[in-house]
């Protein structure tokens, strides 16, 4: 039915329409000039900060991937996500060198561990550990993807049923957070660990910049595990679903995909995630039961940043963070303890101008 | 004409649900009472010491669960950023009410104690300080909360508790990392406590839980005829469908930031009252669990969108944490001994999640009521104003 509006009317919808197109556009093209000029400038004259934050930023990018597949989903907020990659790295941990601690606060090693099999610990091509930790990184993400699946059925699937709304699952995800937190410094106590101990070798680049070997590792496991799941979210039939989930979740049920089967390979998905990134992220720093509920901060200005539900737009994102916060400290005055707050102030900046993000749909 | 209540009548009034909060509240005072008076040797003094430093506390927090029962209990704002304002606050108070900084280890600002007690009679050196310490508190408390319900108010809830949490984190590293601000890691120990030169050191804790417990009734009154208000209908229509409140013509984004500011400013005077009683602050204090989780335990458990479950929550989550706290002083295998702190962390968030699932409602479910006219009208004018106001359960969401 055509409308029988005055010419003058649906002149001014049609403006009011194409203006906020442009201002879209305009925020769209502001944000992508603010992160070229970033980038620009660190190439130039921080150039070490710059590779330290793509490193930084790979860490962030896994974490996000995993969230905003969660996030366009189940359509939850997931609290835990910061804690779950903590105890992921602390599970590794376990299963590479048998740690827990004992009596008190004494360290009780077990009989056994990844780390005894023959030359495990040998340091593999120039890089600090063997492969031994990479096969406890393996056993540590089918851990933490059967952890978060049975999460899942135990708590978040009654709530589902239940038809909470989004602040329900955000809570409970909270709670789950502390406890995950708690279980950390129940078998490990509260003093950082490290998966290896002593000097870390280190490799030259050109232009003077010195690097740890084992961020090349990070940076590569990054980018692999981030065309991992475009693959399968684009090039697969669960791919499919997911996506179908993810535009509407009614409409996918209505059309026969089976959709408590989508969150639960989500979970397992995020799960694997969830332990690759904790583990590349100890191997970056240490491992600290704090860091976890801070990490929530990059996390998510890397999500929101990138667009809920895009995993292309979450590893941008996490790239984009993770360069900002080392950059940033390098400006002179910022002190480095405000690293994570860098976080933040791109959070609230992207929310303001650009809710959706920078890969996110345009909500209508 | 109805007989007084008969035992059969009470019984069919009683629901099964209605006696969790009182076996709650029973459980808890006997365990806390019974291991106060075993650790201390059956000592009476002793206990009642404990147990009015505990009550303190208890009030104190009811004051962060009633300001978090506003955002989230009544609006439906998420706010996982309660610290945020607890710090602030508490900071505020103390550099407002202590001399100014002297030393070679001690900097911050403010200091205006002595220059704020002008009066010259009534010993006001002895409670004008505190006074202002706690309205300014509120003030900034409601400033800081008014600019961030700016940008955060128009955003989806899930956004705004990322942002609150991002809030909370960087005044936090603000308070570790700028020394001159207040103190740094170092803290801010001695801060002075209201009406302390008027009695004996070892009596000042009833002083003090009478003070508290004196502010926490004003704002408890406050906030439950704010509620009953018709703004606090607007708020509560805006936690049950925003768009439907905005249909209705009500300016939505103005009632939140309302909300959030009230809320805040009542975390920012609990704040206060925490730098008083405790009369230390470190960056040891504020930290994402005692500061946020401890509070939302509080509220979850209690029942959300009641103010006296909200106390009887702190009071009973504050209660199991003193409890197990006291636990430690026990003989007991040291592979449990050392991991009480984890493992009461881990009983609170499991908690929470119980509650959740079984029961969403809390100890004391949220009261429905229309209006408070209603209720005089009805209560005036019939004499069936039982039935009529009879209050039933709301399912929570």
């Amino acid at each position: 039915m055509p409308s029988r509006r005055s010419p003058f009317i649906n002149a001014i919808a049609a403006a009011r329409s194409y203006y906020r197109n442009l201002g879209d556009t305009a925020s769209a093209v502001v944000i992508w000039a603010l992160i070229g000029a970033l980038f620009v400038w660190a190439l130039i004259g921080e150039t070490e900060a710059l590779v330290i934050g793509i490193v930084t930023g790979s860490v962030f990018a896994l974490g996000a991937i995993g969230l905003t597949l969660i996030y366009g989903i189940l359509k939850f907020a997931h609290f835990a996500h910061g804690d779950a990659m903590m105890l992921s790295a602390y599970l590794a941990f376990f299963f590479l060198t048998g740690t827990v601690v004992g009596e008190r606060t004494d360290t009780q090693p077990l009989h056994w561990s990844l780390n005894d099999l023959p030359g495990a610990a040998e340091p593999l091509m120039g890089f600090s550990f063997g492969y031994g930790l990479l096969l406890s990184m393996a056993v540590a993400a089918v851990a933490m993807a059967i952890v978060l699946v049975v999460l899942d059925r135990l708590i978040y699937r009654p709530l589902r049923r239940r038809g909470s709304g989004i602040v329900i699952f955000a809570i409970a995800s909270l709670a789950v957070a502390i406890s995950l937190r708690s279980v950390i410094l129940m078998f490990w106590g509260p003093s950082p660990r490290f998966y290896v101990r002593g000097i870390r070798p280190t490799t030259d680049l050109p232009f003077d910049i010195r690097v740890v070997t084992d961020q090349f590792f990070i940076f590569a496991a990054a980018i692999i595990l981030a065309a991992l799941v475009y693959a399968i979210l684009f090039r697969t039939k669960l791919g499919k679903a997911m996506r179908a989930m993810s535009d509407n979740a009614d409409l996918a049920l209505v059309s026969g995909i089976n959709t408590e089967r989508v969150v639960t390979w989500t979970w397992a998905i995020g799960g694997t995630l969830v332990a690759i990134a904790g583990v590349l992220l100890a191997l970056q720093s240490q491992l600290k039961p704090e860091l976890g509920f801070v990490l929530l901060l990059p996390l998510f200005a890397s999500t929101i940043l990138g667009g809920i539900g895009s995993p292309q737009g979450a590893f941008a994102g996490g790239m984009i963070v993770g360069i900002s916060q080392e950059v940033a400290v390098t400006f002179g005055f910022l002190s480095p303890g405000y690293k994570f707050s860098v976080a933040v102030v791109i959070l609230i900046v992207i929310l303001l101008v650009r809710p959706r993000g920078l890969f996110g749909a345009q909500q209508r | 004409m109805k007989l007084p209540l008969s035992v059969a009548d009470v019984r069919s009034r009683i629901k099964p649900g209605d006696l969790l909060a009182p076996a709650a509240f029973l459980i808890v005072t006997a365990g806390l009472l019974f291991i106060l008076a075993d650790r201390s040797g059956w000592d009476a003094s002793r206990v009642l010491n404990f147990y009015t430093f505990f009550l303190t506390f208890v009030a104190i927090y009811a004051m962060f669960a009633l300001g978090l029962n506003i955002h989230w209990g009544y609006t439906g704002i998420l706010n996982f950023g309660v610290m945020a304002f607890f710090l602030l606050g508490a900071y505020t108070a103390a550099i407002i009410t202590k001399p100014p900084a002297s030393g070679d280890f001690v900097e911050y600002i403010g200091g205006y104690g002595e220059k704020l007690a002008f009066l010259p009679f009534l010993n006001s050196e002895e409670w004008l300080p505190f006074l202002f310490g706690m309205a300014t508190a509120a003030v900034v408390c409601g400033i800081l909360a008014f600019l961030v319900s700016i940008p955060a108010m128009r955003l989806r809830e899930d956004y705004l508790a990322i942002v609150t949490i991002g809030i909370a984190e960087l005044l936090r590293r603000i308070t570790i990392e700028e020394q001159w601000l207040v103190n740094g890691t170092r803290g801010l120990p001695g801060i002075p406590r209201p009406l302390g030169g008027l009695v004996e050191p070892g009596d000042y804790r009833f002083v003090l839980l009478g003070i508290v417990v004196v502010v926490l009734m004003i704002v408890y009154f406050a906030v439950e005829r704010g509620i009953r208000s018709p703004w606090g209908r607007v708020l509560r229509a805006l936690r049950e469908d925003e768009l439907a409140t905005a249909a209705s013509g009500k300016n939505v984004f103005s009632f939140k930031s309302q909300s959030f500011v009230l809320g805040a400013m009542i975390m920012g005077m609990g704040g206060a009252l925490y730098a008083y009683a405790f009369s230390a602050l470190s960056s040891d204090t504020f930290n994402h669990f005692f500061a946020t989780f401890l509070i939302w335990a509080m509220l979850i458990v209690g029942g959300p969108g009641n103010n006296k479950g909200v106390v009887l929550g702190a009071y009973v989550v504050w209660g199991f944490w003193n409890i197990t706290l006291l636990l430690q002083g026990y003989d007991m295998p040291g592979v449990i001994a050392t991991r009480i702190p984890f493992i009461r962390e881990f009983v609170v968030g499991v908690l929470i999640l119980l509650v959740l699932l079984l029961r969403p409602q809390g100890l004391m479910p949220e009261v429905r009521r229309v209006s408070i006219w209603v209720e005089r009208h009805t209560k005036a004018t019939s004499g069936l104003a039982q039935e009529s106001a009879e209050q039933t359960e709301t399912p929570s969401n």
